[in-house]
């Protein structure tokens, strides 16, 4: 049976759609031109420039305190939601609690924001990098939690209970057995979790206060009032940092292998 | 009985941190957007006294009732062109060699490290009246020297496909990794075309996949607001627009608030229709 090219064509097309703007942005970030019309000689100026700007340091600051603190706290909260609903699932809580870190997993961003937004202003909190961090751990929980599951529900429940009856206590099963079984989902979690919230903008634009700028809002401010050559430089530099950071984390999964 | 009030007692120790901090951050906040809906603005931005129905009442607004159509179209074709897209490459991903399939998986989820902004930025730039797209088509003919491409509802579907596409290749790519690939060669054998072949036996066998897919695009796409935002302009505005409008431009958060609640509930409509179509297609099966 003869197969359809079709399916090669549009995968192929697809993906050319996906890398066209990316490259057109990391060429035109060398471009010495203004105005992106035409190439007009390869430049590091933007870089440079880059450099001078201490607003961008600053929110890069902001950005990876609040991404630290979120992911360590998402870390435990997700954890402990996921060994609730692996070790008591079935129960009706559980069914409860599993809709619970669900649904804000489906939830448009925009919706999370909005109410998060209505809670600080009817409690009367003031809007800075405090309120980031509580709204970033609440999108991370869900996400840790999901990805820590998925790793326990293919795992041996017999190991546990083999050290169990060989005497090993509560502390010891966990400290000894669980958390090293469980390593691999849990980094798998924290990445993820320091992933979305370095990334976040809709939320965080939302709960964000005067002085609480992160990299996503300054980028956003850039878009809409900067100048595009500087953010073409800055999304390199994104680029490159976030390449790196996939491949050595892959490169040491592969080693632990 | 004593032992099973221990285990109680334990699942409530183990879930009370994500039970109490997703209640307190996610439950009682979504009430708030209810009922703040449902209170008058006071005129220093922030919520009065009293209850009223004026913020409902606003929402019949023609221009509201432009946006909440335009949204929803806008949804609609976004989610259909991607479903379109990826089938085809869930298709090859699925038959291609287990070499080229890891090296094509890659490919598609590297982009999507890159930020969310800065790609939406990278497209800007393209479809910008000096970009590289607008020249190559002016060049040929296609378009005249004053159409824009930007700013409009149509870099707005443009967009979104570029943006939700991998969260559709994804799942009907998982649900044609477990399709029976000899099914669509026994259509063949009796009798049927290859495109009758492909809409009768394949699309239905990757259903779930296919559901998925729609669910992941079209749910978040109705509540687009940064993408309408840097390339929609004001011809391509949601209601994700309106949302952010009412909150940072004039502070209405009560009419902010009962937007989102429109938002909340055109939301929860697919979400339900998905679930409970799959409930119903799945018991005859469960029989077999």
């Amino acid at each position: 049976m003869r197969r359809s090219r079709w399916p090669f064509v549009v995968t192929i097309a697809v993906l050319l759609f996906f890398y066209l703007p990316i490259i057109i942005l990391i060429v035109n970030s060398f471009n010495a031109s203004r105005f992106e019309s035409g190439w007009q000689g390869f430049s590091l100026m933007w870089y440079q420039r880059l450099f001078h700007e201490p607003e961008i340091w600053r929110a890069a600051k902001n950005s990876l305190l609040i991404a630290v603190c979120a992911t360590a706290a998402s870390l435990v909260i997700g954890t402990t939601a996921a060994l609730a609903l692996h070790r008591f699932a079935r129960t009706r809580l559980q069914r409860f609690h599993f809709g619970l870190v669900y649904t804000p997993l489906v939830v448009p961003e925009i919706l999370m924001g909005i109410s998060l937004l209505m809670l600080f202003v009817a409690a009367g909190v003031e809007l800075g990098l405090f309120t980031i961090f509580l709204a970033h751990v609440t999108f991370c929980i869900s996400f840790v939690a999901m990805t820590v599951l998925a790793r326990l529900q293919d795992f041996d429940e017999a190991v546990i209970e083999a050290a169990r009856d060989l005497g090993a206590g509560w502390w010891v099963t966990t400290r000894r057995v669980l958390i090293p079984m469980l390593l691999p989902g849990l980094v798998a979690g924290a990445l993820l979790a320091f992933t979305l919230s370095i990334d976040d903008f809709v939320i965080t634009f939302f709960v964000a206060g005067p002085g609480s700028t992160t990299l996503p809002i300054r980028v956003y401010s850039m878009i809409k009032f900067g100048s595009p050559p500087l953010i073409n430089a800055l999304s390199t530099i994104l680029l490159a940092v976030t390449f790196t950071a996939v491949a050595a984390s892959q490169r040491l999964s592969r080693a632990r292998r | 009985m004593k032992r099973e009030s221990r285990q109680k007692v334990q699942e409530i120790l183990v879930s009370w941190p994500s039970l109490f901090w997703l209640c307190l951050f996610f439950i009682i906040p979504t009430l708030f957007v209810f009922a703040i809906a449902l209170k008058p603005a006071n005129p220093y931005g922030g919520i009065g006294p009293g209850w009223t129905l004026d913020n409902l009442r606003a929402l019949a607004n023609s221009n509201y009732l432009t946006v909440a159509w335009r949204t929803v179209w806008i949804s609609v074709f976004s989610a259909a062109i991607c479903l379109v897209l990826s089938t085809p490459i869930g298709y090859y991903l699925a038959r291609v060699s287990a070499r080229w399939k890891g090296f094509f998986l890659m490919l598609i989820i590297v982009p999507f490290w890159t930020n969310f902004l800065v790609r939406i930025f990278a497209w800007k730039v393209l479809l910008h009246p000096e970009g590289a797209i607008k020249k190559a088509l002016a060049l040929v003919g296609l378009i005249g020297p004053q159409t824009s491409l930007l700013y409009n509802s149509g870099a707005v579907v443009l967009v979104t496909v570029y943006a939700f596409l991998p969260f559709t290749i994804l799942p009907i790519y998982a649900a044609a990794e477990k399709f029976d690939f000899q099914l669509l060669e026994a259509a063949r054998d009796l009798g049927a075309k290859p495109f009758q072949a492909f809409s009768r036996v394949f699309l239905p066998g990757i259903r779930r996949g296919l559901l998925t897919a729609l669910l992941f695009v079209f749910i978040p796409a109705l509540g687009s607001y940064v993408i309408p935002d840097i390339v929609g302009g004001p011809g391509g505005e949601m209601i994700g627009n309106k949302i952010a409008q009412r909150v940072f431009v004039d502070r209405n958060l009560p009419l902010a608030s009962a937007l989102s609640v429109v938002l909340i509930l055109s939301v929860l409509a697919p979400l339900l229709a998905v679930l409970v179509l799959q409930r119903k297609r799945e018991k005859p099966e469960s029989l077999i």
